[in-house]
């Protein structure tokens, strides 16, 4: 039972949002706070690398919902507030500005924030990072000025960024310190395809390099060494690097953390009271065979209504088939399923076209599915995975293999 | 601007003046309104924007594309040979009193 301070959500994005409304969806009657340390309204990342950064700076798409909905539903959301520490005896956190604010039920939701880059000239003028609105929109007035582009960092927001920039048709270099790009998250068939797909919209690619230094006038970047002593001019430096997860708060009240704050299939932490959720949350996942800590909407969104249905008193262990995507110019690619690390991969189609699908296979059946504009493909793909029907490499590359008929087959 | 009516599933109506070009969706949630999720911002992956249309109407709209199609093979409560996904309706001034029923759920 949570205790008459209520639901306290530390962090007010994705997660926190979503579970903020599902509690009162589910008819949670209790005090709900949703605390955050950026300015305003809870609103929606995805669009700030892809829409946004192409846009005119519209930022009234961004938000999820008004005020007069939070208003409505007796959500309090209170912005610019950091939260500090927690007190987990007397069931309370502290803010920065010493004020002590007690929970019933306390729930991390404080996602990621971005690794630094450690070199020499990170701090130049020109040198961008995404992650907030903010930060997005000191990008995109900052692209609409620059014609030649250093992306460090290709994963999927480096890239996304990098495609909106050559769409502008800027020079755009990208550097990754490993040779496949996204490599954490798609299969290395699918990695190579996007290789391509970018090299002919014209940005060029450094793989398996790093970056010793950023260059610059006393003031302005003006470029990035690398490692071999190239280098590549710039006046604007976008670095995505990565994130690191925020778990200082779990940590220094003790509660355990590796790779985010430890939770188990429930989503809770060692203490009864105190829960996490989202980009922060390291959990176990049966289709991963192991712990994960995902950086999703779908994730953000599932762990919100795992936890609002245990805290009203229905609980159900999570397990959800992941879904994930991204958008890189003309391509969207969508992924069902894990399939970082497969070894025995099938694609379907062809992987220099305008739409195909991969197939990723651990222990000899189907793990996951990457798709590039196949939307339809995409979502019989989450519906198949979801039954654990076993699905094997013969059975995908049969030439009559049909992805929606197997589909049917496996949910009648 | 166009006047789109929503009307939930137990029958209550709400009108909203929605701008040429914005989705029914975005109008919806950007107004509060219940009933409708748009959990994947527009995206077409969701599915818990699903409406449905009043078939006299339904020749206002351009045809759905496979991948509507597909996704709302996947909506919460089963769908109808009048049902769309609202993300994917832009509002043109053609859809000048457009009515979209909102479903019993979205997930
Ligand atoms: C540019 C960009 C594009 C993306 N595109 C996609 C996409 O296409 N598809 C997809 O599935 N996912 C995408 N993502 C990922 C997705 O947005 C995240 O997975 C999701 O936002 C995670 O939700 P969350 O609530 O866990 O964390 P967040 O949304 O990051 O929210 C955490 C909040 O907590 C706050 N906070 C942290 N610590 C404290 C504290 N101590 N006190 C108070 N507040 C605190 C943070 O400032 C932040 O506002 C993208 C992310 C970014 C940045
Ligand atoms: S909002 Fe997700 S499919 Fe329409």
């Amino acid at each position: 039972m949570i205790g008459p301070a209520g639901v306290l959500i530390v962090g007010a994005g994705q997660a926190g949002y979503q579970l903020a409304v599902s509690l009162r969806e589910g008819g949670y009657a209790g005090r709900v706070r949703l605390v955050g340390d950026e300015q305003g309204l809870p609103y929606q990342r995805p669009p700030l690398s892809k829409s946004y950064l192409q846009g005119d700076g519209n930022a009234d798409l961004l938000p999820f919902r008004p005020q007069t909905f939070f208003d409505k539903h007796a959500i309090e959301v209170r912005g610019d507030t950091r939260v500090v520490a927690i007190d987990r005896e007397a069931r309370r956190v502290i803010t920065a500005t010493d004020e002590m604010l007690e929970y019933g039920h306390l729930v991390l939701a404080t996602g990621t924030r971005n690794r630094p880059l450690p070199v020499p000239g990170h701090d130049l003028a020109g040198v961008h990072a995404l992650r907030t609105q903010a930060e997005a929109e000191a990008l995109r007035v900052a692209m609409h000025a620059a014609d030649a582009i250093v992306v460090i960092g290709a994963g999927f927001l480096g890239l996304e960024a990098a495609a909106v920039a050559a769409a502008r048709g800027a020079q755009v270099d990208v550097v990754e310190t490993t040779l496949l790009p996204m490599g954490r998250a798609i299969t290395a068939v699918m990695s190579e395809a996007f290789i391509r797909q970018h090299q002919r919209q014209g940005i060029r690619f450094h793989l398996g390099t790093g970056v010793v230094r950023l260059l610059g006038d006393s003031v302005r970047v003006t470029g990035v060494e690398l490692a071999d002593g190239t280098v590549l001019p710039g006046s604007l430096v976008l670095v995505c690097i990565g994130v690191i997860p925020n778990a200082e708060l779990a940590a220094d009240a003790g509660l355990p953390v590796a790779n985010g704050v430890v939770v188990d299939e429930n989503l809770a932490t060692e203490d009864p009271d105190i829960s996490a959720i989202g980009d922060c949350a390291a959990y176990p996942n049966r289709y991963a065979g192991g712990m994960v800590r995902l950086e999703s909407v779908q994730n953000a969104v599932d762990h919100a209504r795992c936890l609002a249905a245990r805290l009203l008193g229905k609980p159900a262990p999570y397990h959800v088939v992941p879904w994930f995507w991204s958008d890189q110019g003309d391509w969207k690619l969508q992924i069902a399923g894990f399939t970082a690390g497969c070894q025995i991969v099938v694609p379907r189609g062809d992987t220099d076209s305008r739409d195909f699908t991969v197939y990723a296979f651990r222990d000899g059946r189907l793990a996951g599915v990457e798709t590039v504009n196949r939307p339809s493909d995409h979502v019989a793909a989450r519906r198949l995975l979801s039954t654990g029907a076993v699905i094997t490499p013969e059975m995908v590359a049969a030439p009559d293999f049909d992805l929606r008929r197997a589909t049917k087959a496996a949910l009648s | 601007m166009p006047e789109i009516t929503f009307v939930q599933f137990h029958g209550a109506r709400e009108t909203l003046d929605v701008a040429v070009g914005n989705t029914i969706m975005f109008a919806a949630t950007s107004h509060g309104l219940e009933g409708i999720v748009g959990e994947c911002g527009g995206n077409a992956m969701c599915a818990t924007c699903h409406v449905s249309v009043e078939p006299d109407q339904l020749h206002l709209l351009p045809a759905m594309t496979d991948d509507e199609d597909a996704l709302l093979d996947g909506t919460a409560i089963m769908r109808q040979p009048n049902s769309r996904l609202s993300c994917q309706i832009h509002v043109t001034p053609a859809l000048d009193g457009f009515v979209v029923h909102v479903p019993e759920r979205q997930i």
